[in-house]
């Protein structure tokens, strides 16, 4: 028998670190914002030739987009550019241009967020998540009405779903620091479905519980998480990695536009699944135990 | 096969072959017809928001006259010959135009949201107020006394069929009609202006001619029933004689530089790439059950395709303003997949179970589905709720959001379909083995025992 639960201190010790990293990230880089939560023009265009990226920056540069209000996007031939706000006078004279300066190109989209907007759009987007997390932690609590103590159920799910949404902001954080990767719409799409999939995970093992609770098979709850948790570790790492496949055929196959939705879930199902156990489970036996004061001392546990 | 599976097996299978016939119409007839309706994302199009300029109504009106400002947009937007475009109210002052499949130009997007009232105006004399200034001088609204009362002469007081016309000299003249009210103030005020100009204004600014100049005709008679402009160009006075028809705004229009233009081709692009990685993705969970699960994984599988082709045809068969597929959507679709995949697992774990307790087939398919099934729920549940949650936010002037709505029903009637596929389908699927020969072969059911001890 595995013993998984023993080592919750470690799990929060690997969270603690990994949370960490991504806090200090987001203060270092901070969070690389995309056309939708910043203003300005959004074009994407598709060259007919493989272009070099450098050569664009200078042919941007040239028409006066220098690197201080442009922000130059490659994917494939596509190009993605952040400009200031176009009207068409600007669009037309950025198109003859890089047709001049780099060669023909066919026109993807435009578009053009104001500052109002943006600022509306990152509120809403934190507005959702907030909401979204205390309908969790009702729900929960209601489906756990008859075990002792239902609000800790809640709270506990809540918590590796709040776990979730740190590491996968972190996450971004960095690789917006090291790739120059932006967090857009596409970001927040993937940052609810990840707390879907969170309590979704999360669930299925604190109904293994209850069950293996009721039926008594051991009157310390530490041992009937830990055979719960053994129960369910197949189906766990079945799901995820089936769902994995799925997301990496979506990565793989449509690329770069998806890229941010892709990338969330990936790093978002491989941290719900351990938060499932590292968080949501880990501190169901703390908090049962009474163990908070060991946080301080881990070393001991 | 017991009595009762074989009918629920012939209605699951009556339901997969309506919605094969759905997604794949061999007559593209009243439902195979219908397509998935694909956001501006994958479809291509112009997204604009428009902010309504609320100052000169009164709170109470302030609905009234986003509904009509709505209307009036429709009817703008409709003679462009574009299918399924679509304007909404957009939190409390704001409206959302969708134009698929085109893209437009600034100076459409500037015409499409001008207010379309013209107005009349005389000469001001000297120390008189004056509402416009141009090259020609100082102009006051023209107004003359009817009923007791000072009415401004505007096109308010048109009949709703102006047409252009060129005459023999081909001037563009767009031709205007008085009605009841408007003869009378027209009368009046002509009868004033004799020999004098009379100005023609649109919003802060005189109505240009085709040759740049204001419009400003010398009044040679009296008009009562009606009049031309003469000077426009024509694009200019055809474009202006339909939104005089189609009604003016009741509140003007900003462009509030929130807008989106997709092109087709990047947006057809998406959908076929979508499709291929769905396929792809599918078809590698399929293997990977079938491998871990084998007998059981197969029919996993099959419940897979079926739960796909359903929520395919679901999609199709939704109307328009419920439903749209973004490429968001499909994100919540992946996610929909997992939790199919989920709860086909979390119900062959718990056979796995009841097998290697030495139950028969069929005694591990009921207890299996039976034990799974709280788990199922409460984790589908949560994600449901959250879906909803995302509607509502996503609906309402919080987040007024297509992205989070589209997203949203993507996930719940993904999650909803799966519950029902992974639960009848492959149950159904599932029971006629029972009392075979494969059914004595635990393994093909139940593979890979490990000893649980506690």
């Amino acid at each position: 028998m595995f013993d998984i639960i023993g080592k919750r201190f470690w799990y929060f010790l690997i969270s603690g670190i990994v949370i960490l990293a991504g806090i200090i990230a987001l203060f270092v880089f901070g969070l690389k914002p995309g056309i939708e939560f910043k203003s300005g023009s959004e074009v994407t265009i598709s060259f007919a030739q493989p272009v070099d990226k450098q050569q664009v920056i200078q042919a941007l540069a040239d028409l006066g987009y220098g690197s201080g209000s442009a922000i130059v996007r490659k994917a494939g031939t596509d190009f993605i550019f952040d400009l200031p706000e176009l009207n068409d006078a600007a669009k037309a004279a950025l198109r003859t241009g890089l047709t001049d300066k780099v060669g023909q190109f066919q026109d993807g989209g435009f578009q053009l967020v104001s500052a109002k907007a943006a600022a509306d759009t990152a509120r809403n987007a934190a507005i959702a998540v907030i909401i979204s997390a205390i309908g969790m932690l009702v729900y929960i609590s209601w489906a756990f009405h008859r075990m002792p103590n239902p609000f800790r159920w809640g709270v506990c799910a809540v918590a590796s779903l709040v776990h979730d949404v740190l590491v996968v902001v972190g996450v971004f954080a960095i690789l917006g620091g090291i790739f120059g990767w932006q967090v857009d719409l596409m970001f927040i799409a993937g940052v609810l479905t990840v707390i879907g999939y969170s309590v979704n995970d999360t669930i299925v093992i604190f109904d293994r519980i209850r069950e293996n609770q009721k039926k008594g098979i051991s009157p310390d709850f530490e041992a009937v998480v830990n055979y719960s948790l053994v129960e369910t570790m197949s189906r766990t790492l079945i799901t995820g990695i089936g769902t994995l496949f799925i997301l990496i055929a979506l990565l793989l196959v449509i690329g770069a536009s998806i890229q941010n939705l892709a990338v969330v879930l990936l790093v978002g199902i491989v941290t719900g699944t351990y938060s499932s156990i590292g968080t949501a489970a880990s501190l169901l036996v703390v908090w049962r135990k009474g163990e908070w004061g060991r946080f301080l001392h881990p070393a001991r546990a | 096969m017991s009595g009762r599976n074989t009918l629920i097996f012939m209605v699951v299978l009556t339901i997969f072959v309506l919605s094969l016939f759905v997604v794949f119409p061999i007559e593209k007839g009243k439902l195979g017809g219908r397509g998935i309706r694909l956001g501006l994302d994958l479809q291509g199009g112009t997204r604009i928001v428009y902010k309504a300029d609320l100052s000169g109504v009164k709170p109470s009106d302030a609905a009234g006259a986003i509904d009509g400002a709505i209307a009036v947009l429709e009817n703008r937007i409709n003679p462009m010959g574009v299918a399924e475009s679509s304007v909404r109210r957009l939190g409390s002052d704001q409206i959302l135009v969708e134009v698929p499949g085109k893209s437009l130009t600034d100076a459409e997007k500037e015409r499409l949201s001008r207010v379309a009232l013209l107005e009349f105006g005389e000469l001001a004399t000297e120390g008189e107020e004056a509402k416009w200034e141009d090259e020609l001088g100082k102009w006051k609204p023209a107004t003359a006394v009817i009923d007791g009362q000072e009415k401004e002469l505007t096109s308010a007081y048109f009949k709703e069929n102006t047409y252009v016309r060129q005459d023999n000299l081909g001037n563009i003249l767009l031709v205007f009609e008085w009605n009841e009210k408007g003869s009378k103030l027209s009368e009046e005020v002509t009868g004033r202006l004799i020999d004098k100009p009379l100005g023609i204004f649109e919003g802060d600014a005189p109505l240009l001619g085709d040759d740049g100049r204001p419009i400003a005709p010398t009044v040679k008679s009296q008009i009562s029933t009606n009049g031309q402009i003469e000077g426009l160009s024509l694009k200019e006075a055809q474009t202006l004689s339909k939104q005089l028809n189609a009604g003016r705004l009741p509140v003007p229009l900003h462009r509030t530089g929130d807008e989106k233009n997709v092109e087709p081709w990047l947006g057809a692009d998406f959908v076929s790439k979508s499709l291929k990685a769905g396929i792809i993705g599918i078809l590698a969970t399929m293997l990977f059950m079938i491998i871990y699960y084998r007998l059981s994984g197969f029919i996993a599988s099959l419940a897979l395709v079926y739960y796909a082709v359903l929520t395919l045809a679901i999609f199709k068969l939704l109307p328009g303003t419920m439903f749209t597929l973004t490429l968001a959507g499909i994100g919540g679709f992946v996610l929909s997949v997992g939790m199919a995949i989920d709860a086909n697992v979390l119900i062959f774990e718990r056979m796995k179970e009841e097998m290697w307790g030495g139950r028969g087939l069929g005694a591990a398919i009921d207890a299996g589905f039976n034990r799974a099934w709280p788990a199922i729920w409460d984790s589908n549940i949560t994600t449901i709720l959250a879906g909803v949650i995302l509607y509502w936010l996503g609906s309402s002037n919080i987040i007024a959001s297509d992205m989070a709505k589209g997203f949203a029903v993507t996930l719940i009637i993904g999650v909803a379909v799966s519950m029902f596929t992974a639960i009848t389908v492959t149950r159904t699927f599932l029971r006629p083995f029972v009392g075979t020969g494969l059914a004595r072969h635990t393994s093909l059911f139940a593979p890979y025992q490990r000893k649980a001890n506690v």
